[in-house]
Protein backbone atom coordinates (compact mmCIF):
# COMPACT_ATOMS: atom_id res chain seq x y z
CA UNK A 1 0.00 0.00 0.00
CA UNK A 2 1.47 3.13 -0.77
CA UNK A 3 -0.12 6.09 0.68
CA UNK A 4 -0.21 10.09 -0.77
CA UNK A 5 2.00 11.69 2.05
CA UNK A 6 2.93 15.27 0.83
CA UNK A 7 6.75 14.72 0.10
CA UNK A 8 8.27 17.91 0.21
CA UNK A 9 5.43 20.38 0.23
CA UNK A 10 5.63 21.36 3.99
CA UNK A 11 8.88 22.20 5.52
CA UNK A 12 10.22 23.00 8.68
CA UNK A 13 11.14 26.92 9.05
CA UNK A 14 12.20 27.74 12.69
CA UNK A 15 14.03 25.59 14.90
CA UNK A 16 15.24 26.02 18.07
CA UNK A 17 16.42 25.22 21.28
CA UNK A 18 16.51 26.86 25.26
CA UNK A 19 17.91 25.79 28.57
CA UNK A 20 19.20 22.56 27.75
CA UNK A 21 20.72 21.37 30.88
CA UNK A 22 20.34 23.01 33.78
CA UNK A 23 17.68 26.02 33.87
CA UNK A 24 16.58 26.39 37.22
CA UNK A 25 13.78 28.76 38.31
CA UNK A 26 11.90 28.00 35.29
CA UNK A 27 8.97 25.80 34.54
CA UNK A 28 8.37 23.63 31.66
CA UNK A 29 6.30 26.00 30.15
CA UNK A 30 8.68 28.74 30.05
CA UNK A 31 11.34 26.86 28.72
CA UNK A 32 9.17 25.78 25.66
CA UNK A 33 8.01 29.40 25.62
CA UNK A 34 11.22 30.92 25.09
CA UNK A 35 12.03 28.14 22.52
CA UNK A 36 9.14 28.84 20.53
CA UNK A 37 9.23 32.03 20.03
CA UNK A 38 12.92 31.62 18.87
CA UNK A 39 11.70 29.64 16.11
CA UNK A 40 9.14 31.47 15.21
CA UNK A 41 11.29 34.43 14.96
CA UNK A 42 13.67 32.66 12.91
CA UNK A 43 10.70 32.75 9.94
CA UNK A 44 9.78 35.86 10.54
CA UNK A 45 6.80 34.79 12.72
CA UNK A 46 5.11 35.05 15.93
CA UNK A 47 2.62 33.28 17.87
CA UNK A 48 -0.46 34.92 16.89
CA UNK A 49 0.42 33.19 13.25
CA UNK A 50 0.08 29.72 14.72
CA UNK A 51 -3.39 27.99 13.91
CA UNK A 52 -1.88 24.24 14.75
CA UNK A 53 -0.32 23.57 17.74
CA UNK A 54 1.68 20.13 19.27
CA UNK A 55 2.54 20.14 22.60
CA UNK A 56 3.34 17.51 25.20
CA UNK A 57 4.12 18.32 28.87
CA UNK A 58 5.47 15.96 30.84
CA UNK A 59 2.59 15.92 33.60
CA UNK A 60 -0.19 18.83 32.74
CA UNK A 61 -2.48 15.82 30.86
CA UNK A 62 -4.09 18.91 28.86
CA UNK A 63 -0.59 20.29 28.49
CA UNK A 64 -1.47 21.65 24.74
CA UNK A 65 -4.50 23.75 25.94
CA UNK A 66 -2.08 25.52 28.98
CA UNK A 67 0.54 26.04 26.67
CA UNK A 68 -2.01 28.05 23.77
CA UNK A 69 -2.83 29.98 26.84
CA UNK A 70 0.56 30.75 27.89
CA UNK A 71 1.33 31.98 24.19
CA UNK A 72 -2.10 33.71 23.84
CA UNK A 73 -3.19 31.91 21.03
CA UNK A 74 -6.16 30.59 20.06
CA UNK A 75 -5.58 27.39 17.04
CA UNK A 76 -7.43 25.62 15.45
CA UNK A 77 -5.80 22.00 15.97
CA UNK A 78 -4.36 20.96 19.17
CA UNK A 79 -2.76 17.93 19.19
CA UNK A 80 -1.65 16.94 22.88
CA UNK A 81 -1.09 12.98 22.10
CA UNK A 82 0.78 11.25 24.84
CA UNK A 83 2.61 8.41 23.05
CA UNK A 84 6.38 9.26 24.71
CA UNK A 85 9.14 10.59 23.54
CA UNK A 86 8.04 9.43 20.03
CA UNK A 87 5.14 12.02 19.79
CA UNK A 88 7.06 15.32 18.46
CA UNK A 89 8.11 12.68 14.98
CA UNK A 90 4.59 11.99 15.26
CA UNK A 91 3.51 15.79 15.26
CA UNK A 92 6.01 16.49 12.07
CA UNK A 93 4.00 13.75 10.27
CA UNK A 94 0.50 14.68 11.11
CA UNK A 95 1.31 18.89 10.72
CA UNK A 96 2.30 17.72 7.29
CA UNK A 97 -0.48 15.91 6.42
CA UNK A 98 -2.91 18.85 8.55
CA UNK A 99 -0.85 21.69 6.22
CA UNK A 100 -0.88 20.46 3.26
CA UNK A 101 -4.47 19.70 3.75
CA UNK A 102 -4.87 23.20 4.04
CA UNK A 103 -6.19 22.81 7.37
CA UNK A 104 -3.68 24.91 9.06
CA UNK A 105 -1.26 27.42 7.64
CA UNK A 106 1.61 27.44 10.50
CA UNK A 107 2.22 24.46 13.10
CA UNK A 108 4.16 24.70 16.26
CA UNK A 109 5.83 21.68 17.46
CA UNK A 110 6.88 22.31 21.15
CA UNK A 111 8.53 21.11 24.09
CA UNK A 112 9.84 21.77 28.03
CA UNK A 113 10.40 20.40 31.11
CA UNK A 114 12.18 21.38 33.93
CA UNK A 115 12.71 17.87 36.01
CA UNK A 116 16.11 18.16 36.51
CA UNK A 117 15.71 21.15 38.32
CA UNK A 118 12.37 20.60 39.74
CA UNK A 119 12.95 17.04 40.86
CA UNK A 120 16.25 15.87 39.87
CA UNK A 121 14.33 12.83 38.66
CA UNK A 122 12.75 11.67 35.54
CA UNK A 123 9.73 13.00 35.79
CA UNK A 124 5.84 11.36 34.61
CA UNK A 125 2.67 10.62 35.62
CA UNK A 126 2.95 7.00 34.33
CA UNK A 127 1.31 4.72 36.92
CA UNK A 128 2.63 0.81 37.02
CA UNK A 129 0.55 -1.25 35.18
CA UNK A 130 -1.07 -4.00 37.84
CA UNK A 131 0.50 -6.99 35.71
CA UNK A 132 4.04 -5.41 36.02
CA UNK A 133 4.00 -3.37 39.41
CA UNK A 134 4.20 -6.23 42.21
CA UNK A 135 7.59 -7.26 40.43
CA UNK A 136 9.14 -3.73 40.75
CA UNK A 137 11.09 -3.47 36.96
CA UNK A 138 13.17 -0.10 37.84
CA UNK A 139 11.13 1.55 34.86
CA UNK A 140 12.24 2.12 32.26
CA UNK A 141 15.03 1.02 32.50
CA UNK A 142 14.31 -2.56 33.00
CA UNK A 143 12.69 -2.41 30.49
CA UNK A 144 14.70 -1.71 27.67
CA UNK A 145 17.43 -4.29 29.89
CA UNK A 146 15.34 -7.05 29.12
CA UNK A 147 15.37 -5.99 25.53
CA UNK A 148 18.80 -5.82 25.74
CA UNK A 149 19.43 -9.36 27.53
CA UNK A 150 17.73 -10.73 24.39
CA UNK A 151 19.44 -8.90 21.79
CA UNK A 152 22.89 -10.53 23.74
CA UNK A 153 20.98 -13.97 23.52
CA UNK A 154 20.14 -14.09 19.40
CA UNK A 155 22.78 -11.99 18.42
CA UNK A 156 25.84 -12.50 20.99
CA UNK A 157 26.04 -8.76 20.70
CA UNK A 158 28.56 -7.45 23.73
CA UNK A 159 28.52 -4.71 26.84
CA UNK A 160 31.38 -3.45 25.07
CA UNK A 161 29.35 -2.96 22.09
CA UNK A 162 26.77 -1.09 24.05
CA UNK A 163 29.70 0.72 25.31
CA UNK A 164 30.57 2.18 21.77
CA UNK A 165 27.14 3.36 21.89
CA UNK A 166 27.88 5.24 24.73
CA UNK A 167 31.24 6.37 23.70
CA UNK A 168 30.41 8.17 20.06
CA UNK A 169 27.86 9.85 21.64
CA UNK A 170 30.20 11.34 23.76
CA UNK A 171 32.56 12.27 21.22
CA UNK A 172 29.68 14.06 19.59
CA UNK A 173 28.99 16.21 22.43
CA UNK A 174 32.23 17.01 22.74
CA UNK A 175 32.01 18.77 19.56
CA UNK A 176 28.79 20.47 20.60
CA UNK A 177 29.21 23.47 23.06
CA UNK A 178 25.43 22.99 24.20
CA UNK A 179 25.60 19.13 24.88
CA UNK A 180 25.53 18.45 28.54
CA UNK A 181 28.00 16.08 29.42
CA UNK A 182 31.25 16.77 27.68
CA UNK A 183 34.22 15.07 30.05
CA UNK A 184 36.13 12.85 28.14
CA UNK A 185 34.97 9.14 28.27
CA UNK A 186 37.15 5.91 27.95
CA UNK A 187 36.06 1.82 27.64
CA UNK A 188 37.77 1.99 30.91
CA UNK A 189 35.44 4.17 32.69
CA UNK A 190 32.55 2.69 31.00
CA UNK A 191 33.62 -1.01 31.60
CA UNK A 192 33.76 0.46 35.40
CA UNK A 193 30.58 1.80 35.77
CA UNK A 194 27.93 1.17 38.10
CA UNK A 195 25.45 -1.40 36.51
CA UNK A 196 21.47 0.02 37.34
CA UNK A 197 19.34 -3.34 35.79
CA UNK A 198 21.42 -5.92 34.49
CA UNK A 199 23.17 -5.64 31.39
CA UNK A 200 22.23 -1.67 31.31
CA UNK A 201 24.50 0.34 33.48
CA UNK A 202 24.47 4.09 34.70
CA UNK A 203 26.59 4.57 31.22
CA UNK A 204 23.74 3.09 29.53
CA UNK A 205 20.88 5.46 30.35
CA UNK A 206 20.32 8.70 28.70
CA UNK A 207 20.23 12.08 31.06
CA UNK A 208 18.22 13.52 33.26
CA UNK A 209 18.26 17.55 32.28
CA UNK A 210 16.17 20.31 31.87
CA UNK A 211 15.17 22.10 28.03
CA UNK A 212 12.85 23.27 25.77
CA UNK A 213 12.51 23.02 22.12
CA UNK A 214 10.41 23.52 18.97
CA UNK A 215 10.04 23.78 15.33
CA UNK A 216 7.79 25.90 12.95
CA UNK A 217 5.95 24.00 9.84
CA UNK A 218 5.11 25.97 6.74
CA UNK A 219 3.77 24.68 3.29
CA UNK A 220 7.14 24.64 1.37
CA UNK A 221 5.11 27.49 -0.93
CA UNK A 222 4.73 30.14 1.89
CA UNK A 223 8.12 28.78 3.29
CA UNK A 224 9.74 30.19 0.00
CA UNK A 225 9.32 33.46 1.15
CA UNK A 226 10.03 33.19 4.52
CA UNK A 227 13.22 34.58 6.46
CA UNK A 228 14.86 31.11 7.14
CA UNK A 229 16.09 28.32 4.72
CA UNK A 230 13.42 26.02 4.40
CA UNK A 231 14.35 22.31 5.95
CA UNK A 232 11.58 19.98 3.78
CA UNK A 233 9.80 17.19 5.18
CA UNK A 234 10.14 14.21 2.63
CA UNK A 235 8.62 11.31 5.16
CA UNK A 236 7.19 10.90 7.86
CA UNK A 237 5.63 7.49 9.84
CA UNK A 238 4.51 6.38 12.81
CA UNK A 239 3.99 2.51 14.60
CA UNK A 240 2.91 1.28 17.48
CA UNK A 241 3.39 -2.08 18.84
CA UNK A 242 2.73 -2.54 22.46
CA UNK A 243 2.79 -0.33 26.46
CA UNK A 244 4.28 -2.80 28.42
CA UNK A 245 7.57 -4.78 27.36
CA UNK A 246 6.22 -8.04 28.19
CA UNK A 247 3.68 -7.57 25.24
CA UNK A 248 6.40 -6.33 22.86
CA UNK A 249 5.67 -8.62 20.13
CA UNK A 250 9.49 -9.26 19.45
CA UNK A 251 11.87 -7.78 22.09
CA UNK A 252 14.64 -7.74 19.25
CA UNK A 253 12.30 -6.23 16.73
CA UNK A 254 11.32 -2.73 17.05
CA UNK A 255 8.47 -0.47 14.81
CA UNK A 256 10.55 1.21 13.61
CA UNK A 257 11.29 -1.25 10.91
CA UNK A 258 7.47 -0.46 9.55
CA UNK A 259 7.71 3.27 10.61
CA UNK A 260 11.23 3.39 9.13
CA UNK A 261 10.00 1.57 5.42
CA UNK A 262 7.17 3.69 5.44
CA UNK A 263 8.73 7.08 5.78
CA UNK A 264 11.39 5.56 3.19
CA UNK A 265 8.94 4.94 0.52
CA UNK A 266 7.39 8.24 1.35
CA UNK A 267 10.44 9.91 0.41
CA UNK A 268 11.61 7.51 -1.94
CA UNK A 269 15.00 6.62 -0.56
CA UNK A 270 17.09 4.51 1.07
CA UNK A 271 18.98 4.35 4.16
CA UNK A 272 21.79 4.17 1.90
CA UNK A 273 20.96 8.19 0.80
CA UNK A 274 20.78 9.42 4.26
CA UNK A 275 23.60 11.52 5.00
CA UNK A 276 23.01 12.19 8.78
CA UNK A 277 20.72 10.02 11.32
CA UNK A 278 19.51 10.92 14.94
CA UNK A 279 17.86 8.51 17.06
CA UNK A 280 16.44 8.17 20.10
CA UNK A 281 18.92 6.89 22.79
CA UNK A 282 17.49 6.81 25.75
CA UNK A 283 19.09 3.47 26.32
CA UNK A 284 22.20 2.25 24.20
CA UNK A 285 20.70 -0.52 23.36
CA UNK A 286 17.77 2.07 21.89
CA UNK A 287 20.67 3.06 18.96
CA UNK A 288 21.74 -0.53 18.01
CA UNK A 289 17.87 -1.85 17.55
CA UNK A 290 17.17 1.28 15.46
CA UNK A 291 20.48 1.16 13.39
CA UNK A 292 18.84 -2.61 12.83
CA UNK A 293 15.43 -1.65 12.11
CA UNK A 294 15.79 1.74 9.91
CA UNK A 295 18.28 -0.43 7.61
CA UNK A 296 21.59 0.94 8.22
CA UNK A 297 23.04 -2.75 8.82
CA UNK A 298 21.35 -6.17 9.33
CA UNK A 299 18.82 -7.34 11.86
CA UNK A 300 21.39 -9.05 14.70
CA UNK A 301 24.60 -6.70 13.24
CA UNK A 302 24.02 -3.41 15.34
CA UNK A 303 26.46 -4.20 18.00
CA UNK A 304 29.27 -5.44 15.66
CA UNK A 305 27.98 -2.31 13.08
CA UNK A 306 29.03 0.13 15.77
CA UNK A 307 31.98 -1.15 16.63
CA UNK A 308 35.41 0.66 15.88
CA UNK A 309 34.05 4.23 16.36
CA UNK A 310 31.75 3.39 12.98
CA UNK A 311 29.10 5.71 14.00
CA UNK A 312 31.50 8.22 16.32
CA UNK A 313 33.16 11.53 15.19
CA UNK A 314 34.83 10.98 12.10
CA UNK A 315 33.22 7.56 11.76
CA UNK A 316 31.69 6.55 8.72
CA UNK A 317 27.79 7.18 9.24
CA UNK A 318 27.12 9.83 11.98
CA UNK A 319 24.46 9.13 14.92
CA UNK A 320 23.26 11.87 17.25
CA UNK A 321 25.48 14.66 16.13
CA UNK A 322 24.05 16.57 19.19
CA UNK A 323 25.36 13.93 21.63
CA UNK A 324 22.34 12.45 21.57
CA UNK A 325 20.29 11.69 24.98
CA UNK A 326 22.96 9.71 26.50
CA UNK A 327 25.73 12.77 26.45
CA UNK A 328 23.59 16.02 24.70
CA UNK A 329 20.10 16.50 26.58
CA UNK A 330 17.44 14.13 28.16
CA UNK A 331 14.28 16.30 29.63
CA UNK A 332 12.00 13.65 30.05
CA UNK A 333 11.54 13.22 26.37
CA UNK A 334 13.79 13.70 23.44
CA UNK A 335 12.11 13.14 20.32
CA UNK A 336 12.44 16.85 19.21
CA UNK A 337 16.04 17.70 19.92
CA UNK A 338 16.60 14.70 17.70
CA UNK A 339 14.40 17.02 15.05
CA UNK A 340 15.99 19.92 15.70
CA UNK A 341 19.47 18.75 15.36
CA UNK A 342 19.15 17.19 12.17
CA UNK A 343 17.55 20.41 10.89
CA UNK A 344 21.06 22.54 12.20
CA UNK A 345 22.95 19.65 10.47
CA UNK A 346 20.94 20.16 6.69
CA UNK A 347 21.25 24.22 7.40
CA UNK A 348 24.63 23.61 7.94
CA UNK A 349 24.90 25.79 11.18
CA UNK A 350 26.22 22.36 13.35
CA UNK A 351 29.24 24.27 13.90
CA UNK A 352 32.01 21.33 14.82
CA UNK A 353 29.87 18.91 14.75
CA UNK A 354 29.12 19.60 10.82
CA UNK A 355 28.64 17.02 8.41
CA UNK A 356 29.94 18.63 5.16
CA UNK A 357 27.08 18.40 2.66
CA UNK A 358 24.41 16.70 4.41
CA UNK A 359 21.52 17.08 2.23
CA UNK A 360 19.15 14.05 4.14
CA UNK A 361 18.65 13.53 7.80
CA UNK A 362 16.48 11.06 9.25
CA UNK A 363 15.02 11.69 12.94
CA UNK A 364 13.94 8.73 14.87
CA UNK A 365 11.55 9.04 17.95
CA UNK A 366 10.78 6.25 20.44
CA UNK A 367 8.06 6.34 23.25
CA UNK A 368 7.18 4.30 26.20
CA UNK A 369 9.56 0.95 26.24
CA UNK A 370 10.52 0.57 22.71
CA UNK A 371 6.44 1.08 22.23
CA UNK A 372 5.36 3.82 19.90
CA UNK A 373 8.21 4.37 16.82
CA UNK A 374 8.08 7.24 14.67
CA UNK A 375 10.72 8.19 11.57
CA UNK A 376 10.67 11.74 10.27
CA UNK A 377 12.85 12.02 6.83
CA UNK A 378 14.68 15.58 6.12
CA UNK A 379 16.02 16.99 3.33
CA UNK A 380 17.56 20.66 1.97
CA UNK A 381 15.79 22.08 -1.27
CA UNK A 382 18.54 20.35 -3.69
CA UNK A 383 17.02 16.64 -2.12
CA UNK A 384 13.62 17.38 -3.39
CA UNK B 1 -25.47 -9.13 29.96
CA UNK B 2 -23.40 -9.93 32.74
CA UNK B 3 -20.44 -8.06 33.52
CA UNK B 4 -17.13 -9.64 33.43
CA UNK B 5 -14.86 -7.66 35.27
CA UNK B 6 -11.43 -9.50 34.63
CA UNK B 7 -9.35 -8.13 36.80
CA UNK B 8 -11.62 -8.44 40.02
CA UNK B 9 -12.33 -12.20 39.02
CA UNK B 10 -8.35 -12.71 38.62
CA UNK B 11 -7.44 -11.20 41.50
CA UNK B 12 -10.46 -13.45 43.23
CA UNK B 13 -9.09 -16.76 41.69
CA UNK B 14 -5.51 -15.66 42.98
CA UNK B 15 -7.31 -15.31 46.41
CA UNK B 16 -8.45 -19.23 46.16
CA UNK B 17 -4.76 -20.07 45.38
CA UNK B 18 -5.21 -20.86 41.39
CA UNK B 19 -3.43 -18.65 38.34
CA UNK B 20 -6.27 -18.09 35.85
CA UNK B 21 -5.73 -17.30 32.30
CA UNK B 22 -8.30 -16.61 29.75
CA UNK B 23 -9.33 -18.93 26.42
CA UNK B 24 -11.15 -17.97 23.34
CA UNK B 25 -13.80 -19.32 22.71
CA UNK B 26 -13.68 -18.34 19.17
CA UNK B 27 -9.94 -19.45 18.43
CA UNK B 28 -8.84 -21.13 21.46
CA UNK B 29 -6.10 -18.84 22.02
CA UNK B 30 -4.87 -18.37 25.62
CA UNK B 31 -4.68 -14.23 27.02
CA UNK B 32 -3.06 -12.87 29.43
CA UNK B 33 -3.64 -10.22 31.21
CA UNK B 34 -7.39 -10.58 31.86
CA UNK B 35 -9.66 -8.49 29.43
CA UNK B 36 -13.22 -8.29 27.99
CA UNK B 37 -12.74 -9.82 24.61
CA UNK B 38 -9.77 -11.67 23.09
CA UNK B 39 -7.12 -9.48 21.42
CA UNK B 40 -7.29 -8.61 17.83
CA UNK B 41 -10.79 -10.52 17.47
CA UNK B 42 -12.92 -9.11 20.49
CA UNK B 43 -14.10 -12.38 20.58
CA UNK B 44 -15.31 -13.79 24.18
CA UNK B 45 -12.97 -15.41 26.57
CA UNK B 46 -13.72 -18.06 29.30
CA UNK B 47 -11.19 -18.49 32.30
CA UNK B 48 -8.87 -21.80 32.58
CA UNK B 49 -6.75 -22.73 34.95
CA UNK B 50 -2.66 -21.87 33.43
CA UNK B 51 -0.49 -24.87 33.49
CA UNK B 52 1.93 -23.44 35.39
CA UNK B 53 4.77 -24.00 33.65
CA UNK B 54 7.17 -21.47 31.71
CA UNK B 55 10.09 -20.65 30.19
CA UNK B 56 12.52 -17.78 30.65
CA UNK B 57 12.27 -15.10 28.40
CA UNK B 58 14.33 -12.57 29.54
CA UNK B 59 16.00 -11.43 32.78
CA UNK B 60 16.96 -8.52 34.67
CA UNK B 61 18.23 -7.98 37.99
CA UNK B 62 17.61 -5.10 39.31
CA UNK B 63 20.63 -3.46 41.75
CA UNK B 64 20.22 -2.17 44.45
CA UNK B 65 22.53 -0.78 47.43
CA UNK B 66 23.39 -2.78 50.20
CA UNK B 67 22.28 -4.05 52.21
CA UNK B 68 19.10 -3.74 50.44
CA UNK B 69 19.11 -6.70 47.82
CA UNK B 70 19.12 -6.92 43.87
CA UNK B 71 16.27 -8.43 42.54
CA UNK B 72 15.56 -10.10 39.61
CA UNK B 73 12.93 -9.22 37.38
CA UNK B 74 11.87 -11.93 34.14
CA UNK B 75 9.92 -12.10 31.65
CA UNK B 76 8.24 -15.98 31.74
CA UNK B 77 6.80 -17.48 28.42
CA UNK B 78 3.40 -19.26 29.60
CA UNK B 79 3.46 -23.07 28.33
CA UNK B 80 -0.10 -21.80 27.14
CA UNK B 81 1.55 -19.10 24.94
CA UNK B 82 1.38 -15.84 26.91
CA UNK B 83 4.15 -13.60 28.30
CA UNK B 84 3.74 -11.91 31.12
CA UNK B 85 6.34 -10.31 33.81
CA UNK B 86 7.32 -11.92 36.99
CA UNK B 87 10.47 -13.05 39.16
CA UNK B 88 12.22 -16.05 39.58
CA UNK B 89 13.24 -16.46 42.98
CA UNK B 90 14.93 -19.59 44.75
CA UNK B 91 18.43 -18.96 43.09
CA UNK B 92 20.20 -15.92 42.76
CA UNK B 93 18.77 -13.08 40.86
CA UNK B 94 21.88 -13.08 38.54
CA UNK B 95 21.55 -17.16 38.07
CA UNK B 96 18.13 -16.72 35.99
CA UNK B 97 19.17 -17.54 32.48
CA UNK B 98 17.15 -17.01 29.49
CA UNK B 99 15.34 -21.00 28.31
CA UNK B 100 15.64 -21.55 32.15
CA UNK B 101 12.39 -23.97 32.77
CA UNK B 102 10.60 -23.08 35.73
CA UNK B 103 7.30 -23.35 37.43
CA UNK B 104 4.39 -20.67 38.85
CA UNK B 105 3.97 -20.51 42.54
CA UNK B 106 1.84 -18.09 44.39
CA UNK B 107 3.75 -15.98 46.85
CA UNK B 108 2.12 -13.41 49.58
CA UNK B 109 3.79 -9.78 49.30
CA UNK B 110 2.55 -6.91 50.94
CA UNK B 111 -0.50 -9.34 52.56
CA UNK B 112 -1.76 -9.73 48.69
CA UNK B 113 -0.90 -12.68 46.60
CA UNK B 114 1.10 -12.38 43.45
CA UNK B 115 2.17 -15.02 40.83
CA UNK B 116 6.21 -16.11 40.90
CA UNK B 117 8.14 -18.44 39.36
CA UNK B 118 10.93 -20.87 40.68
CA UNK B 119 13.17 -22.75 38.49
CA UNK B 120 11.53 -26.52 37.57
CA UNK B 121 14.25 -28.44 38.73
CA UNK B 122 13.40 -27.59 42.40
CA UNK B 123 9.82 -28.87 41.44
CA UNK B 124 11.60 -32.33 40.10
Amino acid sequence: MSDRFPRGRTAIVGAAVFGQGRAPGYEASDLAAVASINALKQAGLAPADVDGLFFCHGTDTLGGLSFAQYLGIQPKVVDNSRIGGSAFQAYVELAAWLLDAGMIEVALIAYGSNQASAAGKLVNTVRPMPYEGPYRPLNPVSSYALAAGRHMHAFGTTKAQLGEVALAARGWAQLNPEAFKRDPLTAEDYAASRLVSDPLGVLDCCLVTDGGAAVVMTRADRARDLAQIPIHVLGAASETTHREIAWMPDLTVTGAARSGERAYRQAGLSSREVDVVQVYDAFTINTILFLEDLGFCPKGEGGRFVEGGRIAPGGELPVNTNGGGLSCVHPGMNGLFGIIEAVRQLRGEAGDRQIAGAEVALAHGNGGVLSSQATVILGTAAAC
Amino acid sequence: MSEPKPDEEFRRFLGEGRFMIQRSLETGAYVFFPRVAEPGTGAALEWVQASGRGTVHATTVVRKKPPEPSYNVALIDLEEGPRMMSRVEGVEPDAVVIGMAVRAAIAEQDGEPVIVFTPAEVWG
